[in-house]
């Protein structure tokens, strides 16, 4: 994994939970960047997402008296940053948007493969050319809310299967189980977009 | 001559629940064993297993270090009022 290299730095627990602005800064330089691209990946829209990079770190901001350091400062705001973005999109349209059950993906359908193309051995300038990285993007807007957020956080911040949990307020199981059907409905979707480039006899 | 036995589709599916695990190295040995023996035997499984891999290679490949514009950045410390402490680093960019 790539992506793993996100530290966490320290801070004083003492100076966040007294309001020490400088303290918070520091929190707020570290963090803003992964914040605004969770965020980002969650809304697809630059202006949607600043708006909820804001309020995540405001929200953070006035929480920090009652932050007892029990998880990490990192996973405590992406906590903070995903449900912000979940009541945005909530607030965007109408119909409900859950964490909890994912009903528009239970069934069993979503897990199994529908398209056996082997893309595989394309070469790698076409895998991760301009207009295939576009397409990788597009496949993320696709998945149900659930999902993207525990392929997001997994794959693309790069957090475990326990901090992803942590942050969803899920299960470690659940947190699994939604990473699998992400993959493999971003597996469809790559292969659809692959198959076209793959020579007929192969 | 009878191993084809093996090959109905419950059995990929059952295999196929575990390729999250298997790609992140946290299935269990056995189980991995099984998955490679079935792979051998069975080309649809064994293309859905590479590109299921390839999949996730793509996604930890392009991923960049998160970057957040100088605008972006300069309006969060304004609106946190936190301007005091932006840094000369990358806040430089005025409106």
């Amino acid at each position: 994994m790539n992506q793993q290299d996100r530290t966490e730095a320290e801070f004083s627990l003492e100076a966040l939970q007294n309001g020490d602005q400088a303290e918070f800064a520091r929190v707020v330089e570290a963090y803003s960047g992964y914040i605004y691209r969770l965020a980002l990946k969650m809304l697809h829209n630059p202006q949607d997402a600043e708006d909820v990079l804001q309020d995540t770190f405001i929200k953070a901001f006035h929480a920090l008296p009652k932050f007892q350091g029990q998880s990490k400062v990192s996973t405590w705001l992406y906590r903070i940053a995903t449900n912000e973005a979940l009541m945005f999109l909530r607030k965007k349209r109408p119909d409900p948007v859950s964490v909890e059950s994912p009903q528009q993906n239970n069934n069993d359908e979503t897990a199994r493969p529908l398209q056996i193309v082997d893309w595989c051995c394309l070469p790698e300038d076409e895998l991760v050319s301009d207009e295939a990285r576009k397409q990788l993007d597009r496949s993320i807007t696709q998945l149900p809310e659930s999902l993207k957020l525990a392929f997001v956080l997994r794959d693309i911040e790069g957090l475990s299967t326990r901090e992803t949990a942590e942050v969803l307020e899920i299960s470690e199981t659940a947190v699994k189980t939604r990473l699998h059907r992400a993959r493999m409905n971003l597996r469809e979707s790559l292969t659809a977009y692959y198959q076209g480039q793959v020579p007929e006899s192969v | 001559m009878i191993q084809h036995d093996y090959h109905n589709h419950q059995d990929c599916f059952h295999l196929l629940d575990s390729l999250s695990d298997y790609v992140d190295g946290e299935l269990r040995l056995e189980l991995c064993n099984e998955i490679e023996r079935h792979i051998a035997d069975c080309e649809d499984c064994r293309i859905v297993v590479d590109t299921y891999k390839k999949t996730v290679y793509l996604y930890h490949e392009t991923t960049a270090e998160p970057e957040i514009p100088s605008d972006v950045r300069l309006r969060l410390f304004r609106r946190l009022n936190l301007e005091d402490f932006l840094e000369n680093s990358v806040g430089e960019a005025q409106e």
